[in-house]
């Protein structure tokens, strides 16, 4: 049941179009951050507030929406932003993948490959990969002008003199299409080769006021050294429950003895696969 | 066996059902009206419409009663709200020189035309408990009241500006940009400065005005006058062809005189800070007036001595506290994808790191 207090999807038309503008030129320019004027939404900053509008900006009324958050489609706030399409856009919902016309995401890709006629939109906190670098806006800014990315590489650098790896494991930095450093949002660094997809993906950073896009098929190259190539590692376990060895996994602590299990953090792909008898070592 | 959470949507409403029940506390105690609200917690009414940016004291007054008295968290429901509030236009600027006065007082002449106003202040209250309120409040008697003054009260500044002391301030004719319907793109005018200030947090605002008067970019400010009153709101209706009152609001603005500034080929002059926000705030407004002088260094030619409030960029990015208190939250979601990642990275480097030192003692 629509609410009908309130337009379709939430926002205003004008506000809609104005946001479907900052996406055009996001697809326009991959991996460019487009300043957009992003509304204050009734759930917080933080929340997802960039990937609800721009949710509310390509959603039509035939379209069929799944939200995940960590992965899954019952985590709370998944669970809350899809009640608020369901209430002020009435579209039709479904916790699979493959039914999926637009998935709204926070921190994961679905495990499931994506097609051309979908539409991945990433919740983004910090849309600015350069940020912990340089703190302030207008020098950032300045330095993906004039591709500017000596200082990324010195800190991935600095890391393998320290650590002996890069020490990031999430939110890893990308180049796209040989131009733009990108974040692509707090994603694990396991899901960054699923970035070059057929899907269009759309990431929407609200309280900073940032929407940038990956059209379909775009190079997306996660940074690294000819000598430390860029490794997607995950738990060196099969799921629990599934048995799947190709899938993220959630660490579940069981006891207060050390007790633990690896499952998937893909719900849908989870229950998918145990529907079509695939069984882990903890399922019965 | 292991059972995956489920059940986030039954949390959800169970939680909220719960929120309700302690938002309206022991129901043996009667509930509070918006009326009560309004006019007894009248000045957090004003917080919440300045800091939310609508003028709406019964709207500030639901916001207040259901956010169960937080100011920020009522500041939030009401810029929700605004922001799905059609734009008819603009009014025009208010005259705050034809304020209809409560409240009006300059710390930089002894007397003045118009006078000294004192008004509903708490400045020379003894801030000693009052029992009696606890008891029984009671209704006051009612204060004394002269008849109201129709001669004009000019602006402090007005005097200054006579004599060419104080910088001069000529409208530009330009319209100002809006910070709710434009991203914020840096640097940032003075008008848009100031409208980010206006909807700051009081707290952050304060904060950093304080950090001025202590040295980070001292400034010497003087309150030239502080101002409280209604004023009317006028809007140009095109199919009448002139402007027509629409309403009126009740407005604090502060103007301060600060260390002056002069060339070779200037003499010296004061210069201004400048604030005004909704309802009776004046913390709020001396603060913005000091944070804005501070702010505007540059282009008087002061030197960047690396103060916080000389950093517009710091200041517009950090004061809007629904930004602030949305991102600051957020981290009790769900981080679990993250901090696996970053689990399995440091049990790697742990493991190395062991292999090295054992391999390490064993030569």
């Amino acid at each position: 049941m629509t609410d009908q207090s309130y337009n379709f999807a939430y926002l205003d038309e004008q506000t809609k179009r104005m946001i479907r503008r900052a996406i055009l030129k996001g697809l326009a320019v991959p991996g460019y951050q487009v300043p957009f004027a992003s509304r204050e939404m009734p759930m917080p900053y933080g929340w997802g507030t960039g990937g609800v509008q721009v949710s509310a900006a390509v959603l039509t009324p035939d379209d069929t929406f799944k939200v995940i958050d960590q992965g899954a489609d019952d985590t709370t706030n998944a669970v809350s932003i899809r009640k608020f399409f369901e209430k002020t856009a009435s579209v039709a919902t479904t916790t699979h993948t493959g039914e999926a016309d637009v998935i709204q995401t926070r921190h994961r890709i679905p495990e499931e490959p994506l097609t051309e006629d979908q539409i991945l939109v990433y919740q983004v906190p910090i849309p600015e990969p350069l940020r912990f670098l340089e703190p302030r806006e207008t020098e950032t800014r300045k330095m993906h002008a004039l591709e500017e990315y000596g200082l990324m590489h010195v800190r991935l650098y600095e890391d393998i003199a320290r650590h002996g790896h890069i020490a990031t494991a999430y939110a890893y930095p990308v180049r796209v299409e040989g131009r733009y450093v990108m974040d692509p949002s707090p994603i694990p660094k396991f899901d960054n080769p699923k970035l070059e997809s057929p899907a269009i993906q759309l990431f929407g950073a609200g309280r900073e006021q940032r929407i940038y896009a990956l059209p379909p098929y775009s190079k997306v190259v996660s940074l690294d050294f000819e000598d430390h190539p860029f490794d997607p590692s995950k738990a060196p376990h099969p799921c629990a429950l599934c048995g799947a060895d190709d899938s993220y996994l959630d660490e579940i602590i069981t006891d207060d003895r050390g007790g633990r299990m690896f499952v998937c953090s893909d719900t849908d792909y989870c229950t998918a696969r145990r529907d079509a008898g695939h069984l882990g070592e903890q399922a019965q | 066996m292991y059972v995956a959470v489920k059940g986030g949507e039954r949390a959800i409403d169970n939680a909220h059902g719960w929120l309700a029940e302690e938002r309206r506390g022991d129901p043996g105690v009667a509930e509070l009206s918006l009326d009560q609200i309004r006019e007894q917690l009248a000045l957090s009414v004003a917080r919440v419409m300045g800091e939310g940016s609508l003028y709406d004291p019964d709207l500030a007054a639901l916001a207040l009663k259901q956010a169960r008295g937080d100011l920020i968290e009522a500041v939030f429901l009401i810029r929700a709200y605004r922001t799905t509030l059609p734009r008819f236009g603009a009014s025009l600027p208010v005259d705050t020189g034809e304020m209809a006065i409560d409240r009006r007082v300059s710390a930089t002449f002894k007397d003045l035309p118009g006078g000294q106003i004192l008004g509903p202040t708490f400045d020379y209250t003894h801030r000693l408990l009052d029992f009696k309120l606890a008891a029984d409040g009671g209704t006051p008697d009612a204060a004394a009241e002269a008849a109201p003054d129709p001669a004009p009260v000019p602006h402090v500044m007005e005097f200054l500006d006579r004599e060419g002391l104080i910088e001069a301030a000529p409208d530009r004719g330009e319209a100002p940009r809006d910070l709710t319907r434009e991203p914020l793109e840096l640097p940032a005018d003075r008008a848009l400065r100031l409208q980010a200030l206006a909807r700051a947090d009081e707290g952050f605002t304060l904060g950093l005005a304080y950090s001025t008067q202590r040295g980070y970019a001292r400034n010497h400010a003087f309150v030239g006058e502080l101002r409280i009153g209604t004023v009317a709101v006028e809007m140009e209706i095109p199919e009448l062809g002139f402007a027509i009152e629409i309403g009126e609001v009740t407005l604090t603005e502060c103007e301060t005189v600060n260390q002056f500034k002069g060339s070779k080929t200037e003499p010296p002059q004061f210069t201004r800070g400048y604030g005004l926000v909704f309802g009776q705030s004046e913390r709020k407004a001396i603060a913005m007036a000091l944070v804005d002088r501070a702010l505007r260094w540059e282009e008087l030619g002061e030197d960047n001595v690396g103060a916080p409030a000389q950093d517009m960029e710091f200041v517009l990015s950090h004061g809007d506290n629904i930004q602030a208190t949305g991102f600051l939250e957020h981290i009790k979601l769900p981080h679990y994808v993250d901090f696996q990642s970053e689990l399995e990275l440091i049990r790697k480097l742990r493991r190395e790191a062991e292999l090295r030192i054992a391999q390490e003692a064993a030569e």
